[in-house]
């Protein structure tokens, strides 16, 4: 504890700051980066997913064989295969562009499920109504269909980004100074364990929470009328 | 030539035939009425008109043009002359009541904007719903809903309108609210094709009543000859135990 007063002041020093405010700044670039990313292809990936027809069979396949093979693969597996594939086709893309590569493959199998599910919520007579009108498919899933599902697909896919920027720690596996590679970098400088990793505990989540925060927000935004009434506070008698 | 015309029109549910050669027709300006027990097929007719199950055999003549909805584009040709109000009402939840009816003239048939808009308000003035073109669908009763989907339906400006158990799902107060719009309508020389349980409502509009058992039609005619002198056993004990109510 004494060691832990003592190392204060200088682990709380310009030079350390910067750095822990750098990686951070990473780690939450990582994250946004790959799963904004990876949230549109996930779009795209259930819309292939859906499309109707026998000649669409393989292509089926392929986003169903996607979605199931990356969510039974462990994240760190996923970063060291983009790793050494990426470096096998370009020798000198930067470790940020692996790391953002393989959050992305990884939050599309994961959020495609979540969209998908909320797409399924949507009764089918919405989509019959629409159809009847001549509606196409994607302006069925645009204007009916996507309107409706956003409150049941938010809460999740926001609360699988707050739980990812957690998981981006593993990606200082191959080397990039994201914040848990810098906290051992700084242990390692013989700063307290408990000091060093105490201070990146606070860091993700002083990241993670606002997320928290703008999930609720937008889940209450979002929701319709009907759903609105529904949140309100119940009481139980 | 008629109107409408169902030529021998199949329809099947994986290995169940639902509709097992269905013909009927009707001239412009005439209502035809779809009844008999439930499962007999009368809203999968409707269905099968617009494009919604598809058919395995059979042909349907809509305004002097055949189609066998083999097509993508022929599918899309019936449902641009046809338009189907559904017994759940189905208006969109996340549109309010003018949006509902203004989406598909607007981005579908691209007609003019102002038109549309005009028109929109006199059809929410016929059903009576003026004042609720901002309210959401859950913000309205059932036949308050049913009425906007009435509206929305006759803003295309179908050919044919296909009215499908349009008051079933409605408290009892509610559905004479509903049936006075589709009188107006049928004042106005819509031609309709609807299924309906409300059997003294089907004999004051309907021209044409056809009664369905089976996915089979087992007898038609005008109201009067069904109900009053029905020639089959099916139809003479399905009309005496509905009527005597």
């Amino acid at each position: 504890m004494e060691r832990i007063l003592e190392q204060m002041p200088r682990f709380f020093s310009g030079p350390n700051l910067i750095l822990l405010l750098e990686s951070a700044g990473l780690t939450l670039a990582m994250t946004v980066a790959g799963c904004l990313i990876g949230f549109g292809l996930a779009f795209v990936l259930v819309f292939l997913r859906q499309t109707p027809g026998l000649w669409a069979l393989p292509l089926r396949f392929v986003c169903i064989l996607y979605v199931e093979v990356f969510r039974r693969i462990p994240f760190i597996v996923v970063i060291y295969l983009v790793l050494f594939f990426i470096q096998t086709v370009t020798p000198n893309a930067s470790l940020f562009t692996i790391a953002v590569i393989a959050i992305c493959l990884y939050a599309v199998a994961y959020t495609a499920d979540i969209i998908r599910g909320g797409l399924e919520s949507v009764p089918l007579a919405q989509i019959e109504a629409a159809q009847a009108m001549n509606l196409s498919r994607l302006q069925t899933n645009l204007r009916i269909v996507l309107p409706q599902a956003w409150p049941v697909i938010i809460p999740p896919a926001i609360a699988f980004a707050v739980s990812f920027i957690k998981d981006t720690a593993l990606v200082s596996q191959v080397g990039v100074f994201e914040l848990t590679f810098r906290g051992k970098e700084l242990n390692n400088q013989g700063y307290s364990g408990i000091l060093v990793f105490g201070t990146i505990a606070l860091c993700y989540f002083l990241m993670s929470f606002p997320l928290s925060m703008l999930g609720q927000y937008l889940e209450k935004r979002l929701a319709t009328p009907r759903g609105q009434r529904r949140s309100r506070k119940i009481w139980f008698t | 030539m008629p109107h409408l015309a169902v030529k021998d029109v199949r329809a099947k549910y994986g290995s169940l035939e639902v509709l097992k050669g269905i013909s009927f027709s009707i001239e412009k300006g005439e209502i035809a009425a779809l009844v008999g027990p439930s499962g007999s097929g009368k809203s999968t007719v409707l269905r099968a008109l617009m494009g919604l199950t598809p058919i395995t055999g059979g042909a349907v003549d809509i305004a002097g043009e055949t189609m066998n909805y083999s097509s993508a584009k022929e599918v899309r040709a019936a449902r641009d002359r046809m338009a189907v109000v559904f017994q759940q009402y189905n208006l969109f939840q996340n549109m309010t009541v003018m949006q509902n009816l203004t989406l598909a003239p607007l981005k579908i048939k691209k007609w003019n904007k102002s038109e549309v808009m005009s028109e929109a308000r006199r059809l929410l003035g016929l059903v009576g719903l003026s004042d609720k073109a901002d309210a959401f669908s859950d913000q309205l009763s059932g036949g308050q809903q049913q009425r906007v989907a009435l509206a929305r339906a006759l803003a295309l400006k179908p050919q044919i309108l296909l009215l499908d158990e349009v008051t079933s799902a409605l408290d009892p107060e509610l559905v004479n609210e509903v049936l006075d719009a589709i009188r107006k309508l049928a004042n106005e020389g819509m031609t309709m094709v609807i299924v309906s349980h409300e059997m003294a409502f089907v004999r004051e509009v309907a021209d044409k009543v056809v009664f369905m058992d089976a996915g089979q039609i087992i007898e038609a005619g005008t109201p009067t000859e069904l109900f009053d002198t029905p020639r089959t056993d099916r139809a003479r004990d399905f009309f005496s135990k509905i009527l005597r109510h």
